[in-house]
């Protein structure tokens, strides 16, 4: 299943990077350095959308005692991590010819993304410090979902604090402020970066589940086919 | 072609954005596949433990 993903993905992805550093017009204002957005907001999209993929699954698995939901939780902590520090370096490669920094600590929109790195770290050495698969669910699912609620702080933060960063471009009242030869590049690495996460979920959550279930005895016969010898 | 690849002034911030974000990209493929691999080593290992205990 994994190729149905990847490769809707790449092509999307080849499609908006071409277009987006080609074919876009340069931005009135930015400049040619706008174009740091058709990596940049894929990128941020991501940290956030896998959060959410990871708490949902982790409080689906706590509630409802799943095992597959936790290992899709697992799977997605290090894809999620990721993507947040890719989505904090790019920003900062931008915000260095836009705002004359690399960094500003105390700015609400970037330190809550930060934070968000650290509790994907957290998350995944709570997993890492437990030997025991049930209590390693529980204890990293209840990190996973408390930290939740830095989601709508680090959406948010823009419009509740004085921020460097700029608003919103895309979700916005009178819709989308861009043109669409700057626009649907965009939104295809949106998409497309999303479909390649999949692929990559998909592959994650399939090592997980054979790591957990490395006892039972469908995984031997998935080794090695048959009963053959091993 | 110098021109579209010169970005404006901006050549530096925008290859190194792009350059980085194929890097993590491979970086999460990579990983993916070493601990697949290294995952079903381990089970290899641990069944053909077993079964030459038997």
């Amino acid at each position: 299943m994994i190729p149905w993903f990847a490769i809707p993905g790449i092509a999307l992805v080849a499609y908006g990077t071409y277009a987006g550093l080609f074919l876009a017009p340069a931005d009135y204002q930015q400049g040619d350095a706008f174009r740091i957005i058709y990596v940049h907001v894929p990128a941020a999209y991501l940290s956030m959308m896998t959060y959410m993929v990871m708490a949902i699954s982790a409080g689906i698995g706590l509630i409802w005692r799943i095992k597959l939901s936790h290992a899709v939780s697992a799977g997605a902590a290090p894809l999620g991590a990721w993507f947040t520090f890719l989505a904090l370096i790019t920003g900062s490669i931008w915000g260095r010819p836009m705002w004359g920094t690399w960094w500003e600590w105390g700015d609400p929109r970037l330190t809550s993304q930060l934070l968000m790195l650290f509790i994907y770290f957290g998350y995944m050495a709570l997993r890492a410090a437990i030997d025991d698969p049930a209590k390693a669910d529980k204890a990293s699912g209840i990190l996973a979902m408390v930290g939740a609620v830095n989601i709508p702080i680090i959406h948010f933060s823009v419009e509740w604090w004085s921020s460097l960063h700029q608003g919103a471009t895309l979700v916005r009242e009178g819709g989308p402020a861009m043109p669409v030869e700057m626009l649907y590049p965009l939104l295809a690495n949106i998409l497309g970066f999303t479909f390649i996460f999949g692929a990559l979920l998909l592959g994650r959550v399939r090592t997980e589940v054979l790591f957990r279930e490395r006892r039972k005895r469908w995984v031997r016969n998935l080794v090695f086919p048959e009963g053959g010898d091993a | 072609m110098n021109d579209a690849m010169a970005m404006g002034d901006y050549g530096a911030y925008v290859w190194s954005s792009f350059g980085l974000t194929l890097i993590v990209l491979a970086i999460c493929v990579v990983q993916g596949v070493l601990r697949h691999k290294s995952v079903l080593r381990d089970v290899k290992t641990r069944i053909r433990a077993m079964e030459s205990d038997q």
